[in-house]
């Protein structure tokens, strides 16, 4: 059977509501609020500073370090303990990984630039939400960036493609159900994020890729969005 | 970003305490004087209850998780209610990652106390079966951005986030549908408000910032009830309080405590 309809009356290719906000977190060097649907994440940049652990360092250029962390009251069901979990800190890598390929941190040797992400509430697509507040707050924090970064996902739902699954429709099919997280560099074009769980045809994959692309575009037009509105106002921008 | 550090210079507290002379406070305000307060609700669709305070520049999550679990075998028949509190490295650059610090842990323990001890619920209302399964309440404190007075803050968040709390569904097979919530709400009796009051020089301040906080030569936390009887105190700082100075915190914190409560009625419509 066909998922033909969905379930919130969205388009294939559409994605949540969103909402993006820039300088939320007046103590940061720069912060970032992204909410899509019911998922929504903070983000704070601190640095670049002194870097500790020491052997964490690197002399040529500044490191990101990113955090991401799910508010013990944001999941689905039981509480989720606070602190690092094998999840957790394997998101935070990607997290790194999405974002390190806009930044400039050759002007940084032996710093860090660190980024926190906190979700206090999410419905799928967390770590996508945290790339794009992460995003937001870089930009904010001045740090040289030759795009933002959006990202959202793609994936199968009873053998049909559709954009930024949400928890309901991430349940709806145990067995044939994909979600691949995806981020983007808008400008080149080029993938930086990508997994997937669950089954997929390989050609199917290039048509979820290319489907995906207007939303990561829409995405990246509220990056941008948030960013100036941080600035069009006179300094402040919205205290969280 | 404004980096504020753990102890004030003595020439920055010598100049803030000449102020508090002339009745001034750093951002303006007067020594009893709040920050503007606001109290939102159902912040986090995930959590059974949630909300958001803001006080100036600090604002501070706190959201509610209720579970199905074995009660102590001490009290069999009894439900747990749970206050923790994280100093997210988020907030500020102050805080680092890492497991939780006594400032954490004292902030969650002040305000567990103050629920505790005023008898807020009934910890028997939380039991579905004596000695087999209760209702576990965790209450979880995250602040958003740090500028000071986290308990205060927080406990008025918490109190929020409990009275926004909806119990989920339990199926038929006893667990817990956490996509379903019901009407039923917690009993609380008593809203137990903390309000601290801190100590520089010999003068006393409500809500302090950040950077007043790093001036503190001691604080006292008191819980007050709606009645005015206090149900917790917490005295923290280096320097000690003198009989006077406790009876003029116990005058102001009633005062305060008042205030905070009228806003929270306000907003939770109770």
């Amino acid at each position: 059977m066909a998922y033909e309809r969905r379930h919130d009356g969205r388009a294939a290719d559409e994605p949540r509501k969103i909402t993006a906000k820039a300088g939320v977190i007046k103590k940061a060097d720069g912060s970032g609020y992204f909410k899509i649907g019911d998922t929504a994440a903070y983000a704070a940049v601190y640095g670049p500073q002194e870097c500790h652990p020491a052997w964490m360092r690197n002399p040529k250029r500044g490191i990101l370090r990113c955090t991401y962390s799910m508010m013990p009251f944001s999941g689905d069901g039981e509480r989720v303990r606070p602190g690092p979990s094998r999840r957790s800190k394997e998101i935070s890598m990607v997290t790194e990984k999405a974002l390190l390929p806009v930044l400039d941190l050759d002007d940084y040797p032996n710093a860090v630039v660190d980024v926190f992400i906190e979700l206090p509430e999410t419905d799928a697509g967390s770590r996508c939400a945290g790339i794009c507040a992460a995003a937001i707050a870089l930009a904010d924090a001045g740090i040289t960036m030759k795009d933002v970064v959006p990202a959202v996902s793609v994936g199968q739902v009873e053998g049909t493609l559709v954009v930024d699954l949400d928890g309901e429709e991430e349940h709806m099919d145990e067995n044939a159900a994909a979600d691949i997280p995806v981020a983007c560099i808008p400008s080149t074009g080029e993938i930086t994020l990508l997994q997937m769980d669950g089954v997929m045809e390989p050609e199917k994959l290039l048509r979820a890729l290319d489907m995906v692309r207007p939303a990561l575009d829409r995405i990246a037009e509220a990056q941008r969005n948030a960013i100036k509105e941080r600035y069009a106002h006179s300094a402040g921008g919205g205290a969280a | 970003m404004t980096k504020v550090p753990l102890v004030m210079s003595q020439d920055r507290k010598q100049h803030l305490i000449k102020s508090l002379e002339a009745g001034v406070r750093i951002d303006g305000r007067k020594k009893d004087e709040f920050r503007p307060l606001s109290i939102e609700l159902g912040v986090s669709s995930t959590a059974e209850g949630s909300a958001l305070v803001r006080a100036g520049d600090s604002s501070v999550i706190a959201g509610v998780k209720m579970g199905l679990g074995k009660p102590y075998p001490d009290t069999p028949d009894s439900g747990v209610l749970m206050v923790n509190a994280e100093l997210l490295p988020l907030s500020n650059p102050e805080f680092e990652s890492g497991p939780p610090g006594i400032e954490s842990i004292e902030i969650a323990r002040v305000i567990d106390r103050g629920i505790r001890e005023s008898h807020a619920f009934d910890a028997k209302s939380l039991c579905v079966e004596p000695g087999e399964s209760v209702w576990m309440v965790q209450c979880d404190v995250m602040p958003i951005n740090f500028d000071g007075n986290l308990i205060d803050l927080g406990g008025l968040a918490a109190l929020a986030a409990l009275l926004d709390a909806r119990f989920p569904m339990v199926g038929g097979d006893g667990t817990v549908d956490y996509h379903e919530r019901t009407d039923r709400k917690l009993e609380l009796e008593q809203l137990p408000v903390p309000v601290t009051v801190g100590k520089i020089g010999k003068h006393l301040l409500v809500d302090p910032t950040q950077e007043e906080e790093s001036a503190l030569d001691a604080r006292l936390t008191l819980t007050m009830l709606a009645n005015g009887d206090l149900c917790a105190l917490q005295k923290g700082g280096d320097e000690p309080l003198t009989r006077d100075d406790i009876k003029a915190m116990v005058s102001l914190a009633g005062e305060k405590g008042k205030e905070l409560r009228a806003k929270l009625l306000e907003v939770t419509g109770r």
